[in-house]
């Protein structure tokens, strides 16, 4: 017998009676997303948010804030001014290694936890988001949704070979419980805001 | 990597108490902790009902888990992802061998798997020719140290910032006398950084895997699993078979709790989901059994299987926050090691169910309602009754029971000496009583209360 | 209302105070009370070591002892959940049953069965509340800090009926003292590390007594008050609820 069956057919011996599968649906509440809840929760957990009229908006905040001399990337098509690399090109992902900003579309951002979801094809190459000093994401001032259970309910059956929630910086505090921002991942992250149309225009990184 | 120590959880716990400022520290750091747990937890009103769906999920998964194994599977490989199935930690070990062998690698990275240290992986590998780095920080830390980590999630909160100073001037050449947590970690993050551009073969833990979906998701805050996985060639996942959900919507039901539990935070940094492998690359999902689906067969304790490795309980734990992890002797500490641990060896594990006051914080915690201090009380029953106990103690408690269950000896010993002073640990005044060490007894009354109401209110 | 009196082994040895209050109380608030006199203890520090199955001969004691009342009541969270989880009988399995259901710790017999809205007694000092976790985290008698919950507490509702007392606010409010049965010799240095920061949360509050529902956890901090020569001192809820 392969390990595989001997492990099937212990675990059909030894599992218990079945069990119905609880009611979820009951935490999804018909409020909508908070775009404030969510901007002073991703505060929280150490990001920064900017409300931004447009992505030419964009490109002028990041040029304005990290200069021309470093690398900047991003597949986002409105924001191929920010910089002439096109990312399909690169020889091997190694390369990405010295990217210092990388700016992405995300699908939408959770006010309850401040994240951001981001796919595969947002990303161009899996590592990006991770390998970049600095991640700037862009969102619609609309595109927030309040808890968890919304977020899979609008990611639902849409196919990625990899998708991810970003909330922030990377971050540890395993020395002494002392938050140290910038472990292996960005050393910050910004998310700019499409369309609110009461904060637009105050950008601030 | 464990420590093949022959002292028990008492004899180790006494040894770490022999520093109490240090005890004092661990203490109010892990409390701290547990603080920020509470006041994640207390922000959501329906926290729980969450809790309750989550353990009623786990129970769904637990009593259909052939099923769920079988649909995992069959999603994944058509996924593009191998799956693998280790019946223990010896055969998952030879399958992580075979994967790097086959594919020229002899120098791997990986990030955060209880899994792996349950398995004795990294001494496993090294001992076949194979490096092994750990990328999350605090078990870089350890590593280093030559230590298994002392908690799930923070491997080396024992570990004061002066002690990783000394221990990067000696590995990583920094200069002695720095302490400070920005700049150790910035040193770990250039180091790292190294490794994982430079590493064909990335290992990392599971934290769910969706038989819905044939994904699984991976949480972390350094961001270490992904720079690991997505830099290399080969990306090996290794996994407990209790490990599955049923489907993706469920995710949000975990993924709620689970870093609420473990630090107060509404998410992990990262929690990334894992479906394909990249073009060119390949993904190695190893199932892994290991004495779980005996306890799956256990009654009174198959629901420990539900865990989700917050680690809570051993935030909240009194006895943990004051023993440390190491004195658990055992990869996954604290009140849910204490009941894993005797399912894969009773005899070596005997003393973990015995190191608790049975308080009940770790239940009350426990994002999955795992009725942890239930399971030690059951336990301690199981462990006695196999004969897993000190002989002169059962003497002991023969006396004992037939002194109290026989109401004239009982009383009629109260004349000479009571029988309590005779067998109450807090009543024997000798230096050879652990009561006495640190503890004063009680005061003897001149009469009991049964000979007081005698007295004055039988006619 | 016949109510049978249970006194805890050590409590009936070490502590009669508590239980000469626990009685006086509840014949000042017009229980009959009878204390079956061949009663022994609860078998719980031999089930909680492991030996359950040794505890059959107590058990049948026990149900001897009580079955012929309302309700049992016991100065003890401890003691109390001990028969309420797990008093099993054999014999009389019905009886056993029964007595699961009608047993209560002396304060929540007072809330919940008496209904107790006042009471006649004055302690003038400052006190701090021990939240004995057995009566807390097993019989639920007071709201829990790690759960999401509506706070309460019964003991602490009792306790506020008392004129002139103090009561303290505790930094960490329901941590366990580290008594813990044969715990607190078999872990002998957790447990006086525990029982130590114990103490020192209610000495940093000022307090002149600690009380609690629980004798066991109080005797433990008692031990450790005694040593360090402090004059703070242990006393049972009973005797505050029945004092002056």
């Amino acid at each position: 017998m392969t390990s595989r069956e001997s492990i099937l057919a212990a675990v059909k011996a030894n599992q218990p009676e079945t069990v119905k599968l609880p009611d979820i649906d009951v935490f999804e509440t018909k409020e909508k997303g908070s775009l404030e809840k969510f901007a002073s929760v991703l505060q929280g957990v150490g990001g920064k948010v900017a409300y931004v009229s447009g992505y030419p908006e964009i490109a002028r905040t990041i040029l304005a804030q990290y200069g021309s001399d470093v690398r900047i990337v991003s597949p986002v098509k409105e924001l191929k001014d920010l910089s002439d690399e096109n990312l399909e090109d690169i020889a091997s992902i190694h390369d990405l290694r010295n990217v210092e900003v990388a700016v992405l579309n995300a699908h939408f951002g959770v006010a309850e936890n401040g994240a951001v979801w981001i796919t595969e094809n947002e990303m161009q190459h899996r590592v990006l988001p991770f390998v970049t000093q600095h991640l700037a994401v862009v969102i619609n001032a609309a595109a927030i949704v309040p808890t968890m259970h919304h977020a899979y309910d609008l990611i639902g059956k849409s196919t990625y070979g990899f998708g991810t929630f970003i909330a922030g910086p990377s971050k540890t505090a395993d020395i002494e419980q002392s938050l140290v921002i910038g472990a292996h991942g960005p050393r910050s992250m910004t998310v700019f805001i499409i369309g609110n149309d009461n904060q637009s225009g105050q950008g601030q990184v | 990597m464990m420590e093949h120590s022959t002292k028990d959880h008492a004899e180790l716990a006494l040894d770490f108490n022999k520093d109490e400022d240090r005890v004092d520290w661990h203490d109010e750091t892990l409390w701290f902790i547990r603080q920020k747990r509470d006041k994640a937890a207390h922000q959501l009103p329906e926290w729980e009902a969450l809790r309750e769906a989550a353990s009623q999920i786990k129970n769904n998964v637990l009593a259909n888990l052939h099923d769920y194994l079988l649909q995992f599977e069959r999603n994944a490989v058509a996924n593009g992802i191998e799956v693998h199935w280790a019946a223990d930690a010896a055969e998952h070990n030879q399958i992580v061998r075979r994967l790097l062998n086959e594919a020229n690698v002899i120098r791997m990275v990986k990030s955060k798997s209880m899994l792996t240290e349950e398995c004795g992986l990294n001494e496993y590998l090294a001992n076949h020719g194979i490096e092994v780095i750990d990328s999350d920080l605090g078990e870089r830390i350890v590593q280093l140290a030559e230590e298994p980590p002392s908690h799930i999630v923070l491997p080396c909160i024992h570990k004061k910032k002066e002690e990783i100073g000394e221990i990067f001037h000696q590995h990583l050449g920094i200069e002695a006398g720095i302490s400070d947590p920005q700049f150790l970690t910035e040193t770990a993050r250039q180091h790292l950084r190294e490794i994982f551009l430079t590493r064909r073969a990335a290992l990392t833990g599971v934290n769910f895997a969706v038989a819905e979906t044939g994904e699984f998701v991976v949480c972390t805050n350094e961001g270490n699993a992904d720079m690991g996985a997505h830099l290399a060639d080969i990306h090996i996942a290794s996994m407990g078979i209790e490990k599955l959900i049923p489907e993706k919507k469920h995710l949000g039901v975990f993924l709620r709790l689970l870093t609420r539990s473990a630090t107060g935070q509404p998410i992990t940094t990262y929690s990334s989901h894992f479906k394909t492998p990249r073009e060119g690359t390949k993904i190695h999902v190893i199932l892994v059994d290991n004495g779980r689906t005996v306890q799956l067969g256990r009654k009174d304790f198959r629901n420990s299987l539900k865990c989700i490795r917050c680690a809570a309980c051993m935030n909240t734990c009194p006895v943990y926050r004051r023993s440390g992890g190491h004195s658990y002797h055992t990869a996954v500490a604290g009140p849910i090691g204490s009941i894993l641990a005797p399912n894969l060896d009773m005899e070596k594990y005997a003393d973990l169910p015995f190191a608790s006051t049975l308080c009940g914080s770790c239940s009350n915690v426990c994002p999955v309602k795992i009725d942890i201090h239930e399971q030690l009380y059951k336990w301690r029953q199981v462990l006695v009754k196999n004969g897993y106990t000190p002989k002169a103690k059962k003497a002991g408690m023969q006396v004992m029971t037939w002194t109290l269950s026989s109401p004239s000896l009982y009383h009629t010993a109260g004349k000479v000496g009571r029988w309590v002073i005779k067998y109450a640990p807090f009543a024997v005044n000798n230096k050879l009583n652990p009561w006495y060490k640190q503890r004063d007894m009680p005061a003897s009354p001149e009469w009991s209360f049964s000979e007081w109401y005698k007295q004055n209110r039988q006619p | 209302m016949k109510v049978g009196l249970f006194i805890p082994c050590y409590v009936d040895q070490f502590y009669p105070g508590a239980a000469i209050a626990t009685l006086r109380l509840l014949e000042k608030l017009g229980v009959e009370v009878a204390y079956p006199p061949k009663q022994t203890c609860c078998g719980q520090p031999m089930a909680n070591s492991g030996f359950e199955h040794l505890t059959g001969d107590c058990n049948e004691l026990f149900v001897k002892n009580f079955a012929e009342f309302d309700y049992i009541v016991a100065p003890s969270g401890s003691c109390v959940l001990h028969i309420r989880d797990h008093l099993h009988d054999d014999k009389h399995p019905e009886a056993a049953k029964s007595i699961s259901h009608k047993i209560y710790e002396l304060t929540s017999f007072l809330t919940d069965v008496l209904k107790v809205k006042s009471l006649p007694a004055k302690f003038p000092h400052r006190v701090g509340l021990h939240q004995s976790c057995h009566g807390q985290r097993g019989l639920h008698i007071s709201s829990m800090t790690e759960l999401v919950t509506p706070e309460f507490s019964k003991p602490g509702s009792l306790l506020k009926m008392v004129a002139d007392i103090d009561l303290v606010d505790l930094t960490r409010k329901d941590e366990c003292c580290g008594f813990g049965g044969t715990f607190c010799v078999t872990e002998e240095a957790v447990s006086v590390k525990m029982g130590k920061d114990r103490v020192a949360d209610h000495l940093k509050h000022d307090v002149s007594y600690i009380t609690g529902v629980d004798m066991s956890c109080l005797m433990h901090m008692e031990g450790i008050l005694k040593r360090q020569g402090s004059k703070v001192k242990v006393i049972h809820i009973a005797e505050i609820l029945n004092a002056g």
